[in-house]
């Protein structure tokens, strides 16, 4: 079965809000974490010019040798991006499921500063539960 | 015939009878809501135990305003004397019309003969709150508690009113229990009252 490998959230200004690794391959430490969120954010937004036609909302995938990188924006500018083994199917579907744990456990939580790191208990509860199909 | 089929106008807008509203409310619309009225009072205290207090003043506003409705609405204008009375209200009538739901237990405490507890899996108020680790025991379930006491106190029965989490043991989430103390005049009318 294909597997994920790590799943980032960041914000509108390109800050790393939520990192997860699932499995060893995809681990790496906190700084490297953040060099690779706004790495990711500068060239989501580069895309945005670069492309021929007009109307480019960004990078939606990415495919290499080794893995995919699978990126969703929220209309406010909020990125969900996935990193998985190439060829694993359904991760559109499960960017927009977790773009739903966020609305639900993060927004209506009264203890979230905006735009700030996640550490919300019920945000990582429901969010394993999700994964726990996914072997 | 003049006026067939036509709504009858009142020209007094007291005089219209009380309608039944509308049954269902959005749940994101009152967490959103409900998480502003939290973080607008944290900006007004200094301490968790003053937010609570603050929460709890909130609840109260409701509960009495609910004991007058629900007593017109659902009860016919019947008022409650019993103990046993005014709590099976709570736990099913009010519970019914705010949460959607009867709540899942009343309990009488085994320690105090004044102690009835009210207990919930999941406090609706607390669906989509997380209490980050630094703040205690602090719950949300305030506003709860302001409810039921606003209600007691409406009702008759002043009461002081807590929540509180209990942990379950198998289950991640705590159960969440709201603790009743009724006043001593209370239990002596209710012992007088045999």
């Amino acid at each position: 079965m294909a597997a994920i490998y790590s799943l980032f959230i960041i914000n509108k200004s390109g800050g790393l809000i939520f990192y997860k690794d699932y499995g060893s391959a995809g681990r790496m430490d906190t700084n490297d974490s953040l060099r690779l969120a706004s790495l990711w954010h500068s060239m989501h937004a580069i895309s945005q010019q670069l492309s021929p036609t007009t109307g480019c909302a960004g990078i939606e995938l990415l495919q290499a040798h080794t893995f995919d990188l699978h990126c969703f924006q929220s209309l406010t500018g909020t990125k969900f991006f996935v990193v998985c083994e190439p060829g694993t199917l359904h991760m559109e579907a499960l960017l927009k499921v977790i773009y739903e744990l966020y609305t639900d456990y993060v927004l209506k939580n009264p203890f979230y500063e905006m735009e700030m790191p996640i550490r919300c208990e019920l945000f990582d509860l429901n969010l394993s539960q999700e994964q726990k199909p996914n072997p | 015939m003049i006026g067939v089929g036509k709504m009858k106008q009142y020209t007094n807008v007291l005089d219209k009878p009380l309608s039944r509203g509308r049954q269902e409310v959005s749940l994101s619309a009152f967490a959103f809501l409900f998480s502003e009225l939290v973080q607008y009072n944290q900006t007004q205290v200094d301490n968790i135990a003053e937010l609570e207090r603050r929460l709890e003043d909130a609840g109260y506003a409701v509960g009495a305003r609910v004991l007058e409705l629900l007593c017109h609405r659902e009860k016919g204008n019947r008022r409650e004397t019993r103990l046993l009375g005014i709590l099976s209200f709570v736990h099913s009538t009010v519970w019914k019309v705010l949460f959607g739901k009867v709540a899942d237990s009343l309990e009488k405490g085994t320690e105090h003969e004044d102690e009835y507890m009210i207990s919930e899996k999941e406090l609706l108020v607390n669906r989509f709150i997380s209490v980050p680790k630094d703040m205690g025991a602090f719950n949300c379930g305030a506003f709860v508690a302001g409810i039921v006491k606003g209600v007691l106190d409406g009702a008759g029965f002043p009461a002081v009113v807590t929540a509180h989490f209990v942990p379950v043991d198998g289950q991640q989430r705590p159960r969440t229990t709201i603790l009743i103390k009724f006043a001593e005049e209370v239990l002596r009318r209710e012992s007088r009252l045999g």
